[in-house]
């Protein structure tokens, strides 16, 4: 097996005049949860179209399991298994009938495929209902189902797209949990998600997208350490740019951003400035609706990327429909 | 005393053969159709209704004009509007628009066999479906001069027409992923089965109707078919019959197979 599991060179896909990905360069060690992270229409869907051979590259290099996209497809589809952001299922199949046709495609006998769903019934857990018309299904047991058949060939990489977008917070702890099971058993798992919490919780390393563009990497501790400072955010009525003025002149802080009716205080010893702080907003007569001493999240650090949340980019972007 | 517990040994995915894949895709199609009584019913009840109106109206009057068995005459035209633009391709643009065709594509699965798959699920629903309509020939009273071989050639020939018409749909099927447009295909349906000797003997017609019937093959299709229910073997005929199939379903599937190439290389 490859040290590597997922290698991406310059990696570009460009749609006519919309660059995608743009200048891509990856590197998930085998055995990793890569995180992807990044807005609704930063790119990340698209990258993962291109590693799971449904999409060509327009330019640059990407390898799966140590084969070639582009030129070794086949290799590739043998070694990974998918679940995209919308759960691929045909509505008219039996969930039983779903999964025991994904083994023969690919080229498992009966024996096989049955012991694989004997592995995979715990994961599934539907039930009876595996039985039933996958129309008849929730969402929950259709992102389940949709799993355990990018999983029925024994995949040595994972993709999982947005796995847990649009679901409740308890059926999103499962999948995370099934997510480390996994991963324990040895399959390199390559997630995006847009939320911040789902990367930090399960990723390894995290690569935050924007744009098309890798705008930085490393695990989720290593990119929150390089803030290199707590984070103090004040959420004011208005006034943002008059509180802005005056909190610049406490000593300790070293950076204020504002975003709209927030500011983004930056300080090496958050504890120690914060009742300066907070006095300097009452000097200055600006209502504060909140006042918030925290680490710094990776959304702080794409906030120091980008310039913007990407829960911000997110209800910006949703009108544009998915990347 | 001791037992031991043996591991299952880990599966390892491999392709499965082109054979598989093809029986795979087509096993699942045929799977559907029970489940989709609206796709079967119209191809049971559309030639019953044609065939038992042309032959209640037209009957006495083709026979006095013309002197052939009209019964039988109409038989091949029952089947043939019965397995005409008979296909899985709105099923087809529904595994694209809800993206199990994408899960397909993600499975070592050999492209070609993502369509003649279903081209083999089609060829046996129709001539699954021909059964019955010569069984109601049968029973109205036809009876084919070249006995059982000429009526598995019959529904042979019906097979094979309706496959090599299976093009068109899956063309546009995956040439926009649409619905609407799929249903479009039945417009071909109209020149095809009507502008040629759907009610009438070729020599019969007249003028613009016998111009483009000559250049229709459904008339020789037809031709082919009615020559093994009356007058015996004709090759002649036969042959004719065979190589309009052959004519049509080389540019469908030429159109079909060019699309699915497209909607690969597009993504």
């Amino acid at each position: 097996m490859a040290d590597t599991a997922v290698r991406t060179e310059d990696l570009r896909r460009f749609f006519d005049e919309t660059r995608a990905v743009d200048g891509v360069d990856l590197d998930v060690k085998t055995g990793e949860i890569y995180g992807f992270l990044g807005p609704n229409g930063a790119g990340k869907s698209t990258l993962v179209h291109v590693l799971c051979t449904l999409l060509l590259p327009t330019s640059g290099r990407a390898e799966v399991a140590g084969f070639d996209v582009a030129r070794q497809p086949v290799d590739v589809r043998l070694r990974i298994g998918v679940a995209l952001q919308e759960a691929s299922l045909d509505p008219a199949q039996t969930g039983i009938e779903l999964l025991r046709l994904q083994g023969r495609l690919y080229g498992l006998t009966k024996a096989e495929t049955e012991q694989r769903l004997r592995e995979l019934t715990q994961l599934v857990d539907i039930g009876p209902a595996l039985g039933h018309r996958i129309k008849t299904y929730s969402g929950g047991m259709r992102r389940r189902l949709d799993l355990a058949a990018a999983l029925v060939h024994n995949p040595q990489v994972l993709f999982l797209d947005e796995p847990t977008t649009g679901l409740d917070p308890a059926s999103r702890v499962r999948v995370w949990d099934e997510v480390r099971r996994l991963n324990a058993e040895g399959i390199t798992i390559f997630l995006t998600t847009q939320y911040l919490e789902e990367a930090d919780a399960l990723a390894h390393r995290v690569g935050i997208i924007n744009e098309g563009h890798l705008i930085k990497e490393g695990t989720p501790t290593d990119l929150k350490r390089s803030m290199g400072s707590d984070v103090i955010i004040a959420r004011v009525d208005d006034g943002a740019e008059r509180a802005c003025n005056a909190v610049r002149e406490v000593a300790g802080v070293d950076q204020v951003d504002i975003h709209g009716e927030e500011l983004t205080i930056r300080a090496l010893d958050g504890s120690a400035v914060l009742s300066p702080v907070a006095i300097a907003l009452d000097g200055c007569g600006v209502r504060v609706r909140d006042l918030t001493l925290r680490e710094p999240s990776l959304d702080d650090v794409f906030l120091e990327l980008t310039g913007a949340h990407i829960q911000q980019e997110e209800a910006e972007t949703s009108d544009n429909g998915d990347d | 005393m001791t037992t031991a517990t043996i591991e299952p040994t880990p599966v390892r995915a491999r392709p499965a053969g082109f054979l598989a894949d093809c029986v795979g895709i087509a096993t699942r199609s045929i799977r559907a159709v029970p489940r989709e009584m609206e796709f079967v019913v119209p191809a049971l009840v559309v030639p019953v209704f044609f065939y038992a109106i042309n032959i209640g109206a037209l009957e006495p009057l083709a026979e006095a004009g013309t002197g052939v068995d009209f019964k039988a005459f109409q038989l091949p035209v029952a089947i043939t509007f019965a397995v005409t633009g008979l296909s899985r391709a709105s099923a087809l643009v529904t595994d694209i628009q809800n993206g199990y065709f994408d899960r397909l594509l993600m499975t070592p699965i050999r492209r070609l066999s993502l369509l003649l798959g279903l081209m083999m699920a089609d060829l046996f629903l129709i001539i699954t479906l021909s059964l019955p309509v010569v069984a109601m020939g049968y029973i109205v009273g036809v009876r084919f001069d070249t006995g059982v071989p000429g009526i598995v050639l019959f529904i042979l020939m019906a097979g094979l027409w309706g496959l090599a018409f299976t093009g068109f749909p899956y063309a546009i099927a995956l040439k926009t992923g649409n619905p609407a447009a799929v249903n479009t295909s039945f417009i071909l349906f109209f020149p095809f089965m009507f502008l040629t000797t759907s009610f009438l003997p070729l020599d019969v017609l007249s003028g613009w109707l016998q111009t483009i019937a000559r250049w229709n093959p459904v008339t020789y299709l037809l031709a082919g078919m009615r020559s093994l229910l009356y007058g015996g073997w004709d090759w002649y005929d036969l042959a004719l019959g065979f190589l309009s199939i052959g004519l049509v379903g080389a540019v469908s599937m030429t159109l079909a197979f060019a699309a699915l190439r497209g909607r690969l290389k597009r993504g």
